[in-house]
């Protein structure tokens, strides 16, 4: 709910100031996400073919790393020039 | 050989002498203002950031992921996921601590829960005991690092006892850095910038010297990225094994207590200068922990392969190069082991003793000291005084429980055991920033459960079995009762024992802090803390309020001198005043100002204590939110009370109004009386005198003829007539308007009733009228007194005759039945009456123009009267071109002539 005074359409820049800051919010659910993901994997126990070698799961927990370090980065930079104190309404 | 470990302490030495260097540069930077730039940046921030990354993760990690392969990244990744998701709850404790000036976790969690301080003593107790094995661990890693050294350096651990001794010198060297350093600034929201800088130092430090040994492993010993990759997977850790419960539950456990570590909120929290830094730390940071992470796996396989078997994996960073006769490389590793440790119990030191400063040392002082906090002397180095004590026991306490443990176990299960330790402030400190709902009671049960489960299921059973539980409780449980077995609490076996502690700690910590949330009250001071907790980013003002009079301006003047130091609180004191407009330096103490200065003051000994100090002067007790609530009742109650008088003061003043209505009534009536009696008195008079005039010239005059005689005789007569007429008249009308009169009810038929009056009006009346009737229409049988209504139509006929200016004169006279009632319309031809008497012509002595001094004006008076008793009207009728009055006969009275 929009509080009071203000707008409940905002102008271009801003919209996607919001929008920044919404994926500065969700960011952290596609981390979390992303590093669930070996809980998938073949548990303790598992065929040796079945296996996930080491290196593909260090490459992966690290690639999972560098995108996230990516999109705050880049989320971080879009966000610079944000006031400050957004506040936290919802207005669309 | 002696001398190579002499040059490593040499090294140390000297390292410790340019941090405290830099430190004190630092200091003196800041206070003179200058390099604002570098003391205040994101990078700084950031850097002060990674004391998260102590000797723990520096040595422990390489051995962590020795014995358990890939899982030591999961205390990374939880503080990674939490800074990127800063938004969500760091963005918020970093407005609530500057907004609030909290000063430690513990203050946090007591200003919400409305400054109770004994909550804040809980949380106090809990860290200390929650960290004090870490900062135990941390001296434990120096003093093991050294001994490496010496052991490389001589072939065996000879040397051990002189490291040990070396691990008590570390100890005092802290202490005095700390001491130094930590407790420049009074009021902890002011940067430390020696030690902050100093921690940035040792950031860059340590992980400049864990990626050079990562370097040297990849490309120094395994020859390049593909060819240590394919080592690893030939390895004994070359498979995916994890444990899907502790991946999760280790990741959750680490973002927990990255958030609840009172040196990560000493960092991120207490010490943050601008909001936006964390923007640039969302990205920087994880990336510093990904870097410190990145070569971990490597240099566990590749020490796992090139050292012997019984060589220690948790210094596999220092054992590595120094058995590739790489000294240099082994130095740098080693101080930046040095680093993570110093760094980590520095600020872990200066985090507690604050909180213990504050929360117990502070408060039990003003207690002993009743009433104190206006007496002479500068509470201020008391408090400095408490704080530097507190550093030191807290690194006494440490070294103390080093000694004892003798550094026996892994790292990383002490590391865990605090995290866990500390996580369990988790639901108290996120229920209260976000859950208005939340209490003290809640809180307070909360963190005795998990606390209590946390110390049960972890921490004594990490001593092993028989040293604190004995192997029978680990067995059968405490008491005998199998379903508390503290590894398989409930009867339910087979969880990892860490994450089982973990899970079942924190599961019932926040349980019980939701369901007594949930039953319990807050006091008022708690809800509002908690509303302005919550809804931070909506309103950041204060709303509970002080009152003071002007006399306490100066005794709040002389505490906050002794708080805040003699220029700082002049300072204060003065800008207030002049914000209000007035002269001198003491300014009103209005409930904004007390505010501002609570919370000047909460910045220097806690929310809790200033809370305190500020009730003990104002008006000598607390004015608690309760008080004010009690007088908000009070004026509720008068509220109340003047709204029942004002209701009442409404009632009176209507029935005043009816009064003076009545009373209008009254003079009207009176008014009206008088003007009757003059009237009628008048009425009386004109025939009177006519009478007594002739009466007197037929006594007194001689010789009147019989002609004379008789016409005076006449005249006499038709006076007398005419006053017994009014008389009669008037009686009639006294009569009716007393409502005396009874009806004598007869039936008879409408035509005959209309024909009797015409007759009896052209008897009485000699002008000559003629009549317009419709006799059918005419047949209507009354039920009425019948006598009463053709007095009526009589009158109503007369009046016609007498008034009609018509040349020739007519009446018609209309019989119509409307619904109910049956209408009689007498309407002349004549000019009508003009719209102005309208309104009197039905009052008695009212006429209508002077050209007929006959009538008396009672005539239509006495009609009106007869058709109210009769239930029926006469009105005058418009519209009609004549002069016409509808006489109304309501239908009971009407039969249809059948």
């Amino acid at each position: 709910m929009a509080p009071r005074g203000s707008p409940l359409f905002l102008e271009r820049g801003s919209y996607r100031q919001r929008r920044v800051m919404d994926a500065v919010r969700l960011v952290v659910f596609l981390g979390a996400g992303l590093w669930m993901i070996p809980l998938l994997w073949p548990a303790q126990g598992a065929p040796a073919e079945q296996a996930v070698p080491m290196s593909r799961a260090l490459m992966y927990v690290f690639g999972v790393w560098t995108v996230l370090i990516v999109t705050s980065f880049y989320l971080a930079y879009r966000l610079r020039g944000m006031p400050d104190d957004p506040d936290d309404s919802e207005a669309p | 050989m002696m001398a190579s470990l002499n040059a490593l302490v040499a090294v140390c030495l000297a390292y410790v002498f340019l941090l405290f260097c830099v430190a004190f540069a630092a200091e003196r930077a800041g206070v003179q203002g200058r390099a604002g730039w570098l003391l205040r940046s994101p990078l700084v921030y950031t850097l002060s950031l990674s004391i998260y990354c102590t000797a723990w993760t520096f040595y422990g990690a390489v051995g962590y992921a020795a014995r358990s392969g890939f899982e030591y990244v999961t205390i990374y990744l939880g503080p990674s996921l939490v800074i990127v998701g800063w938004w969500w709850i760091v963005r918020r404790l970093v407005r609530i601590g500057r907004s609030h000036k909290v000063t430690s976790i513990a203050d946090l969690i007591s200003s919400r829960y409305g400054k109770s301080n004994g909550l804040a003593i809980v949380v106090t107790v809990m860290a200390v005991i929650g960290v004090t094995p870490y900062i135990a661990l941390q001296l434990q890693s120096v003093t093991a690092s050294l001994s490496l050294f010496a052991a490389a350096e001589q072939g065996s651990l000879s040397d051990a006892e002189e490291a040990r001794a070396a691990g008590f010198w570390i100890a005092v060297g802290l202490a005095l850095f700390t001491v130094l350093f930590g407790t420049r600034h009074l009021n902890v929201n002011e940067r430390q910038h020696g030690v902050v800088i100093a921690v940035a130092v040792e950031a860059v430090v340590k992980l400049i010297a864990l990626l050079a040994v990562g370097v040297f492993v990849v490309w120094g010993i395994a020859g390049g990225v593909s060819e240590t990759l394919a080592r690893i997977d030939a390895s004994d850790l070359g498979t995916w094994e994890m444990d899907g419960s502790r991946w999760a539950g280790l990741t959750f456990v680490s973002a927990a207590a990255f958030l609840c570590l009172p040196r990560m909120f000493q960092v991120m929290v207490v010490e943050n200068d601008d909001e936006r830094h964390l923007q640039i730390a969302s990205w920087a940071f994880p990336l510093y922990l990904m870097l410190m992470s990145l070569f971990v796996v490597p240099i566990a396989v590749i020490g796992l392969d090139l050292l012997p078997a019984d060589a220690n994996p948790d210094f596999f960073v220092l054992s590595l190069p120094l058995s590739q006769g790489q000294e240099g490389l082994a130095m740098l590793s080693f101080l930046g082991g040095f680093s993570s440790a110093t760094s980590m119990v520095i600020v872990a030191t200066l985090a507690l003793s604050t909180m213990v400063s504050n929360h117990v040392v502070m408060p039990v002082f003003l207690y002993l000291q009743q009433g104190g906090a206006t007496q002479s002397g500068d509470v201020r180095n008391v408090v400095i005084l408490s704080r530097r004590l507190s550093i030191l026991a807290i690194i006494a306490l440490g070294y103390i429980y080093y000694q004892f443990s003798g550094g026996s176990s892994a790292l990383a299960a002490i590391g865990l055991i605090s995290f866990a330790g500390v996580a369990q402030f988790l639901p108290a400190m996120l229920g209260g920033i976000f859950w208005r709902g939340a209490t003290r009671a809640g809180a307070l049960v909360g963190l005795g459960v998990g606390f209590t489960v946390w110390v049960y299921t972890m921490l004594l059973p990490s001593f092993g079995p028989d040293v604190a539980l004995s192997a029978a409780i680990f067995d059968q449980g405490l008491f005998g009762t199998g379903w508390l077995r503290p590894q398989a609490l409930f009867g339910i076996p087979g969880l990892d024992p860490t994450v089982h502690a973990i899970f079942w700690s924190l599961l019932l910590n926040a349980v019980s802090f939701a369901l007594v949330s949930l039953m319990t009250f807050p006091h008022p001071l708690e809800r509002l803390q908690g509303a302005q907790f919550v809804n931070i980013f909506e309103h950041s003002g204060q709303t509970r309020g002080w009152q003071a009079s002007v006399a306490e301006s100066e005794d709040l003047m002389i505490m906050a001198q002794r708080i805040l130091g003699a220029g700082e609180a002049q300072r204060l004191f003065q800008a207030e005043a002049d914000a209000q407009g007035q002269g001198g330096f003491l300014p009103e103490p209005t409930a904004d100002f007390l505010q501002r200065l609570e919370r000047e003051l909460a910045g220097s000994v806690g929310g809790a204590t200033a809370h305190a100090m500020i009730s003990q002067i104002v008006g000598g007790t607390a004015v608690s939110v309760q008080d004010l609530l009690a007088v908000a009742d009070e004026s509720a109650q008068m509220l109340e009370y003047s709204s029942q008088l004002e209701a009442k003061s409404a009632e009176l003043s209507k029935t005043a109004a009816q009064l003076r209505d009545a009373n209008a009534k009254l003079m009207q009536l009176s008014d009206q009386k008088d003007a009757f009696l003059s009237q009628i008195s008048h009425e009386l008079r004109t025939p009177m005198t006519s009478i007594r005039a002739f009466s007197e010239i037929l006594r007194d005059t001689d010789g009147l003829g019989a002609l004379e005689k008789t016409k005076y005789a006449n005249i006499i007569h038709v006076e007398a007539i005419r006053l017994t007429r009014l008389l009669d008249d008037l009686l009639d009308l006294s009569v009716l308007e007393n409502g005396q009169v009874t009806l004598n009810q007869q039936s008879g038929s409408l035509v005959d009733l209309l024909d009797h009056a015409i007759a009896t009006a052209e008897v009485s009346e000699a002008r000559p009228i003629s009549f317009k009737r419709r006799r059918l229409e005419e047949t209507v049988t009354l039920h009425t007194d019948l006598d009463r209504l053709s007095q009526v139509f009589i009158n109503l006929i007369t009046n016609a005759q007498k008034y009609c200016s018509a040349e020739t004169p007519e009446l018609r006279i209309e019989v119509s039945r409307a619904g109910e009632t049956v209408v009689v319309d007498f309407i002349d031809n004549g000019a009508g009456i003009p719209v102005a008497s309208r309104d009197v012509m039905f009052e008695k002595f009212s006429r209508i123009g002077a050209e007929d001094g006959n009538g008396a004006g009672l005539g239509l008076a006495i009609c009106r009267e007869i058709m109210a008793r009769l239930g029926g009207d006469v009105r005058y009728l418009d519209g009609t071109g004549g002069t016409a009055f509808r006489v109304t006969l309501p239908q009971s009275q009407a039969l249809a002539a059948q």
